[in-house]
Parts: structure tokens; C-alpha cells; sequence
């Protein structure tokens, strides 16, 4: 079949050149030949290998590049009316990276992001995978319970952040007319550093919580029934049912979801950006909202040390990606 | 458990299935079996129709009503905050943070959105660019997954690795110099620009998803049409693309909902108040210098029932495509 054939010269092929058809250095008869024999996949994947080359191959370079620079506002090249005014920063080598390795608050926004990121995570998967056993189960209005718990999904997250900005409010805000009305009072939910993390992490489990939902319900449902049985007969306990068959196999969705969802949750940027800004002061600010400042909200806005926050998240997030990948393999993960 | 079908059935009832309870991509993926390697030419598995994990005959009083409590609760709380939106938006702009259902009904939130605001200027907006990145995402993402679905071809591999990598990119480390290059070009406060940005973030998930996808049509379809004398393209677009419609519906569904949701670029890039997208529209009528409540939630609904409608369709299909997709990689 021409599967086989396929694979067999994938394999052989495995490791050549990178896309775009920059197969050159070889002599050019075998280029020819290989030319005639793939110039439509290689046509085909031609616009997208230029939309990556152009607008993520490109600003990716030149972002490493800033991060080497003290480019900020007033000394890139700009336009005023006819005039360009050439650009004037300078190459400062990884002055940018020392000075923001030795700055405490770098480390106060890492460990605020990695905390926020594990609980929004964890958080999530659990409440996910415990309404999709519910779900899971002969209930009764089972549909109308699903349509409604995955309601969050669909709406863009831009406006449920409003929601509960609406419900949040100081003075007026629902939750704290509920805690008057209980004789409490009332909680600054985004004014007070503490409370305003619990906010945003609040509102960022209600948001992701469908997701994990679909996706775990979706496993559990491609678990045969009859594994259930089985164990049930040989007097296996709800828990022991859980854990060995459950678990197993929801394995392969369950650590795709997380990881996604890990790297979703730590570039999350709408959440934070929307709910306080970042605020009071910088206390609920994650690395993605931080260089967004840097680069957007401060004057003059600092292009250089932006860019630099930019590759420091991108060099964390490979790392964490390659561990999680290795330690999924050394479990016997095919992945 | 699993059975081996015809490459035509099984295609015809994976696709079928899915609308009906949104499993068929997980159950190949909890297989874990297809490998990239095989999956062109093989015949995708079908499991046993799937059983209730839970079904008891008898479930105590007690346990009922725990799962009844817990899930009631849950829906609650998912349904609580965008439906106090929805009765706050007919309220009157006093009454915004009243505690009672809505008293004096009014329209008044909406007619003043619409008639004396830019928001059908963010509305056009934000359609131009949702509409924009949609076609020519799923035209592009398409052939992309077309081409790494059935041909084996030097580059594949890196091509693979980089669409994936790309999914990992914060928006952090493009988006100064992707601004810069717009202010270079001109493209700032420019739809097109959005529309090439976004780009960035639908086509490497969609391509993944359209191969797999593709994987699930037999190949031998592709080869019938090629014996029939069509040529490569010519089997993809007559052949191949009507088979893949629900497939294209989903990407196009998941780039509607990413570019109409996007907030960092747009924030970024759109400036002055015609220019806005909806994203950055919003954020108009609540900031440090003004809360209008009334016409933010007026807005909000408005905004979210194009999307809640799309997603209603799609998201069955959309987390089947996703974890098939990236588990099959």
C-alpha cells in the first residue's frame, strides 16, 4: 500500500532540509528530481511556510535581536510627517537579560505566574474531570447540564471578564451586596492584592473549566463499558475503579489537555489585562501582562527589556515543554 | 474492542458520530495507537460504541441527590455571571447595580450603544478581520494539512515541529517587533494588519487539525481521482475538500472565535475610537474615567451572541479535532 511506501521514505528523508524547498547544496540533478516529485506539496505548504517565515520567523528574530538593544520609544526609527528620523539604539549585548535576572520583581512575577499557572491548572483539570464523571453517568437532564456547563466556553473571554468585573465591583458589586446583606464586610476583590489573585484566578478556572470538561468527557466516554463490569465483578471499589481503569484511560487526552492548557494559562493575557490590569500596583501582573506594559502602557515604552521578558517566557516555556515531554516517555507515553 | 471498517464507512460514521456525541477523536487518541507514520493510508479504528462508565440501576437516594446538588451547583455558577449581564443590559443605566431582577425594562442600553457610539464601527471592524483571518486561514491551513497528510516530502518533519512550536509562542515576545513591522508598513490601525497577525495564531492549530482530519479520508479516494487523471490539485479541491467540510467548518469555526476573542494585538495595534475592534471597544466604557455599565453589558450581549451561536455549532467538533490532532503528532 502506499502507506508503507510512505514510510518508508519518510524515514529516509527524516531530518532533511527545512521547508520552503531550500533544498539546495546538492547537486542539482537530484534537485531536479526532487523538484518534479514534490513541487506540490511543497506548493501547497508554500503559503504557510511564508506566513510563519514572515510573521513569525521574522519578528521572532528581530525580537531576539531588541533583546540585545537598548531600543526603546525615542530611539527607533520612526516617521514624523515626511521625515524618517533613523533609528539610534544601540547593541548592549545581555545587558537587558543581567539587569532583569537581578531584579527582585522579575522573580515576584515568576513566582506569581508559576503559582497562578498550577492553580489555574490543577484547579481546572480537577473540577473539569470531576463534572465529566458526573456528566458521565445515567442522570437526568444530562443535555441541559452539559449546554450549561460549557456555556463559558462561548463566550469570547473578553466579555465574561466584564461579567464579573460587574460582580467584583467595590461599592456596588453583587458579592459584596450578598456579604452586607450576611452582616460581613464587604472585600475589595480587585483592590487588595491578595483578594485580587484569588479574583483573577477565579475567573480564569471558570473560563478554562469547559474545556478540560469536553475533553475529559469525551475520554472517559471512549472507555468500554465492559472494563467497568469486570472490575466491579472481581469487587473493585469505586476508587480502585477510578484509578485503574479511569485514570489509564484518559491518560493520552489528559496530558495533551494539560499541557495546553499550561501553556495557554501562563500566556494568558486578556484575564489579567482585562480584570485589573495588572494591578493594585503590579501585584496580580504575570510575565505576558508585565512586557505588554513594558512595551505598551509605560512611557517611554521600552521595546528592548520588553522584547527581553518575551524571550525569557518563550526560553521557559520550551523548557518546561521538553521536561514534560521527557518525563511523559520515560512513563512509556508514545508521544 | 475496536473493529476494523472499510476505509469509506468508517470515515462517513467518524464524522457522523462526532456531531452526535463529540467522542470520535478522543477515542481514537485514548487508542493512542496511529502513528503519524501510518496514519495516512490507515483505516482509523472504531471503538465499540461507547458504554455509560456509570450506569447503576440503583443509585441511593443519598448519591442521587449528591450528583443532582453537585451539578446544579456547577451550572449555576457557569451560568450565573454572563445571565446577570444579560438582565443587567435591560436595565436602566441608575439601576446598573441593583440586586432585583430587572424592574424597569428598557431597551435604552442598546439604542444608545448602537445609535450614538462607534460600536457598529468595532462591529465592522471586527467582522472584517474575523472574516478575513477566516478564509484565508482555512484556504491556507487547509492545503498545509492536505500536503502533510499524504505526501511524504523533505521538509514535513520540521514543518511539523515548527507548527507545533509556533502553538507555544507567547505574544509577549512577537508582538513589539510585529509592531514595529506594522508601523513600518503603515498597517497600524489597518484590519489587514490584524488579519496577517492573527494568522499567526489560527494557521499552525488549524493545519494540525485539518491533517487530522485528512487522515481519517481513505487514500483511496485520492488514488481513484488520480487514476481518473486529476491532477494532485485537482484531487485535492474537487475531491478531497467536499469530503472535509465538516473538518473546514471547524477550523473556520476556531479562527472565528480566536480572532473575534483576541485582546493583546488588537489592543496594541487599533487606536482612536473608529479604529477599535470590538476587543478594544469594550474596554471603552469602563476604564479609569468612566463606567457606563449599562452600554458595556448592552455591548457584551451583543458580542457574545454571534460567538455563543458559532461556538454552539462548532465545539463539539472542535475538541475532538484539537486532542486528535495533537495526540496523533
Amino acid at each position: 500500500m502506499q502507506s508503507a511506501a510512505e514510510t518508508d521514505e519518510a524515514d529516509e528523508r527524516s531530518g532533511g532540509p527545512p521547508p520552503a524547498g531550500k533544498g539546495g547544496g546538492r547537486a542539482p540533478g537530484p534537485l531536479r528530481r526532487r523538484l518534479s516529485r514534490h513541487w506540490y506539496a511543497w506548493m501547497m505548504i508554500a503559503p504557510v511556510a511564508l506566513v510563519i517565515a514572515v510573521i513569525v520567523g521574522y519578528p521572532l528574530a528581530r525580537g531576539l535581536f531588541l533583546s540585545f538593544t537598548d531600543a526603546n520609544e525615542a530611539n527607533v526609527e520612526r516617521t514624523i510627517g515626511v521625515n524618517t528620523i533613523e533609528a539610534t539604539y544601540e547593541f548592549v549585548g545581555l545587558d537587558n537579560y543581567a539587569a532583569i535576572l537581578g531584579d527582585s520583581m522579575f522573580w515576584g512575577r515568576l513566582g506569581w505566574t508559576v503559582l497562578w499557572t498550577v492553580a489555574c491548572v490543577s484547579l481546572t483539570f480537577t473540577i473539569g474531570l470531576t463534572l465529566a464523571n458526573m456528566l458521565n453517568r445515567k442522570v437526568r437532564g444530562r443535555a441541559a447540564y452539559r449546554i450549561a456547563l460549557i456555556l463559558p466556553w462561548g463566550i469570547p473571554a473578553f466579555v465574561s471578564v466584564f461579567a464579573w468585573r460587574l460582580l467584583f465591583n467595590e461599592r456596588n458589586g453583587l458579592f459584596n451586596a450578598v456579604l452586607d446583606g450576611g452582616g460581613v464586610e464587604g472585600i475589595a476583590w480587585l483592590g487588595d492584592p491578595t483578594w485580587a489573585k484569588v479574583s483573577v484566578i477565579a475567573v480564569n478556572v471558570w473560563i478554562g473549566v469547559p474545556f478540560m470538561l469536553v475533553a475529559t468527557l469525551g475520554a472517559l466516554q471512549s472507555i468500554p463499558g465492559e472494563l467497568y463490569e469486570a472490575a466491579e465483578m472481581d469487587g473493585a471499589g469505586p476508587w480502585q475503579r477510578f484509578v485503574n481503569i479511569t485514570m489509564p484511560g484518559i491518560r493520552a487526552v489528559s496530558s495533551t489537555v494539560i499541557l495546553l492548557s499550561t501553556i495557554w494559562t501562563f500566556n494568558m493575557f486578556p484575564v489579567i489585562y482585562l480584570l485589573t490590569r495588572g494591578g493594585p500596583g503590579d501585584s496580580s501582573e504575570i510575565l505576558v501582562t508585565y512586557a505588554f506594559r513594558l512595551a505598551f502602557l509605560e512611557s517611554p515604552r521600552d521595546f528592548a527589556t520588553s522584547a527581553a521578558w518575551g524571550v525569557i517566557i518563550l526560553l521557559l516555556l520550551s523548557a518546561f515543554a521538553v521536561v514534560y515531554r521527557r518525563v511523559l516517555r520515560k512513563q512509556g507515553e508514545v508521544w | 474492542m475496536s473493529t476494523m471498517n472499510t476505509p469509506r464507512t468508517s470515515t462517513d460514521s467518524s464524522t457522523g458520530r462526532s456531531a452526535r456525541n463529540g467522542s470520535t477523536g478522543r477515542s481514537d487518541s485514548a487508542d493512542g495507537t496511529d502513528s503519524a507514520a501510518s496514519g495516512a493510508g490507515a483505516k482509523p479504528k472504531r471503538p465499540a460504541r461507547p458504554a455509560e462508565s456509570g450506569s447503576r440501576r440503583h443509585r441511593s437516594p443519598l448519591a442521587s441527590f449528591g450528583l443532582h446538588g453537585g451539578l446544579l451547583l456547577a451550572a449555576f455558577i457557569a451560568v450565573f455571571p454572563p445571565l446577570w449581564l444579560l438582565a443587567t443590559s435591560f436595565k436602566p443605566n441608575s439601576d446598573a447595580f441593583t440586586l432585583d431582577p430587572v424592574r424597569n425594562f428598557t431597551f435604552d442600553n442598546y439604542s444608545h450603544v448602537i445609535a450614538d457610539t462607534h460600536f457598529l464601527d468595532w462591529f465592522g471592524n471586527s467582522l472584517l478581520v474575523v472574516l478575513g483571518t477566516t478564509v484565508i486561514g482555512v484556504l491556507i491551513s487547509s492545503t498545509t494539512g492536505y500536503a502533510l497528510s499524504r505526501f511524504r516530502f523533505p521538509g514535513m518533519r520540521p514543518l511539523m515541529w515548527t507548527l507545533l512550536i509556533t502553538q507555544m509562542f507567547p505574544m509577549a515576545v512577537l508582538i513589539v517587533p510585529l509592531y514595529n513591522l506594522m508601523a513600518q508598513f503603515g498597517l497600524l490601525n489597518q484590519p489587514v494588519g490584524l488579519i496577517v497577525t492573527y494568522l499567526t495564531i489560527a494557521v499552525p492549530f488549524c493545519a494540525w487539525m485539518m491533517k487530522g482530519f485528512f487522515d481519517t479520508i481513505p487514500v483511496s479516494i485520492d488514488e481513484s481521482g488520480r487514476v481518473d487523471g486529476l491532477s494532485p490539485f485537482g484531487t485535492f479541491w474537487r475531491l478531497i475538500m467536499p469530503l472535509a467540510k465538516p473538518g473546514l467548518a471547524v477550523t473556520g469555526f476556531y479562527t472565528f472565535v480566536t480572532a473575534w476573542a483576541e485582546v493583546a494585538y488588537a489592543t496594541a495595534f487599533m487606536t482612536g475610537e473608529e479604529n477599535l475592534t470590538l476587543a478594544g471597544g469594550l474596554q471603552t466604557f469602563v476604564n479609569q474615567y468612566s463606567a457606563d455599565w449599562g452600554s458595556m453589558t448592552a455591548a457584551a450581549v451583543i458580542i457574545a451572541v454571534p460567538a455563543g451561536i458559532v461556538f454552539g455549532f462548532a465545539q463539539r467538533y472542535l475538541v475532538s479535532g484539537m486532542t486528535a490532532g495533537a495526540v496523533k503528532s
